[in-house]
């Protein structure tokens, strides 16, 4: 069954639901769905649930930070110059919020197909960040949507224990996060190079030696 | 006494000793480990305990599941941040005289994971250790090399003077500080009485005669 008949398959029978096909442009081609996170748990029950699919196996959960970023793009506007209107090309800049993304991969052990991968994604990367759980579907994603917890910092709405499970509970960092600052606790090699020196040279000041 | 005189009296069934030589001799050949393992080191020590190769020949086979009857913690493993506590609560159970061995690249220094945030970058960070033994994991053999190390080291200590181990001296310390957990790393991030940073020299780094002289 390939991903569009899938696609339309649920979306004949999960009315309301948003879907998006990405595709994957690498030699593998696995083309994966984003759901909205609104209808994901009726979207997943269907999966589980529905002939021909049943997809019973939730292999693999994992996360994908896509940290904000910078857009510039030319933008032509009419100014008056000296009194005399002219067109003028503006760069304008815009600050995109970036998002998480949680990535379920699924198999049918009955139908022995698969993998179905599903992905969705979080409004933002600092409070907006609530996903509904898909554990009281698949219960192998429990450890996993935890591990995420403790990494990413999606906080899975109807989990039933979400606690850190790598790090500790007083821990308040996610170390997965492209922005994560490790602590400075490294011992320099003597011929460090770029990043790596940037930090060393840090790393002295602090210490108090040039 | 004369080592000399010593062995001719031994062949007569003799036996001359001093009372430093038999308190040493007694602590040398009864190092009971602590039995807990962290990671794949852990495999390698088991290996070392059973009969191929056989650490009961040093006076070593006694694995103790109890740090107040184990006089040897063999550090066997990846110690992450999460577990550091706990190991050194251990250690500061242990009676004395105790020792340490820290075994593997990441008891040392966190090896492959120095690099991490989740892994502490060495042991004796925390606590003082006796012997290191490198390798990923060291083969049994070298935890067997590292226990007669740790033998010799014992035997050479003398009794008295400044150099007398540290459980004969009554202000030397036993227990050291347990971490707790941090909002971004373990509170304190090393014990500055056990273990300092050393700063190496970046001067030359970054520039075109690194390396070079």
């Amino acid at each position: 069954m390939t991903l569009e008949t899938i696609e339309s398959e649920i979306e004949a029978n999960v009315p309301g639901c948003v879907l998006e096909i990405v595709s994957n442009p690498s030699p593998s081609g696995q083309h994966s769905l984003r759901i909205d996170p609104a209808h994901a748990v009726a979207i997943a029950t269907f999966l589980r649930d529905a002939e021909p699919l049943r997809l019973d196996y939730c292999s693999n959960v994992t996360g994908v930070d896509w940290p904000g970023k910078e857009i510039s793009e030319k933008v032509k506007i009419k100014k008056l110059v000296d009194g005399v209107e002219q067109e003028v090309e503006e760069v304008r800049k815009t600050q995109t919020l970036g998002h998480l993304e949680v990535v379920y991969h699924l198999y049918s052990m009955e139908k022995k197909h698969g993998p179905v991968i599903l992905r969705m994604s979080t409004e933002d990367r600092a409070d907006r960040v609530h996903l509904p759980s898909l554990t009281p579907v698949w219960r192998s994603a429990e450890f996993q949507e935890r591990e995420i917890f403790d990494l990413y910092g999606v906080i899975f709405d109807g989990h039933p224990d979400l606690r850190r499970i790598l790090m500790w509970d007083g821990f308040q960092d996610h170390p997965m996060r492209r922005d994560y600052v490790e602590p400075d606790d490294f011992e320099y090699e003597p011929t460090p190079h770029d990043e790596v020196l940037e930090r060393a040279r840090q790393h002295r000041t602090i210490m108090g030696v040039q | 006494m004369d080592e000399n005189l010593k062995s001719e009296l031994r062949k007569q069934g003799i036996v001359a000793t001093t009372l430093q030589e038999l308190y040493n001799w007694g602590r040398k050949n009864s190092l009971w480990p602590l039995n807990f393992g962290l990671a794949c080191c852990a495999i390698e020590m088991i290996a070392a305990s059973m009969a191929r190769y056989d650490m009961a020949r040093f006076g070593a086979e006694v694995f103790r599941p109890s740090p107040r009857q184990a006089d040897l913690m063999i550090v066997a493993g990846t110690v992450t941040k999460k577990m550091a506590p706990q190991v050194v609560r251990l250690y500061n159970q242990m009676a004395e005289p105790k020792y340490v061995i820290s075994m593997g690249a990441c008891a040392i220094s966190g090896g492959p994971f120095k690099q991490g945030y989740n892994v502490l970058k060495g042991i004796d960070r925390y606590i003082p250790v006796d012997v290191y033994i490198p390798g990923c994991p060291p083969r049994p053999e070298a935890l067997i090399d590292a226990l007669m190390t740790l033998q010799k080291m014992i035997d050479r200590q003398p009794l008295t003077g400044p150099d007398r181990p540290r459980h004969l001296q009554a202000d030397a310390p036993s227990e050291f500080i347990v971490p707790e957990f941090g909002a971004h790393d373990l509170d304190p991030s090393q014990n500055p009485e056990v273990w300092q940073a050393p700063l190496v020299n970046i001067s030359l780094a970054g520039t075109d005669d690194a390396g070079n002289d």
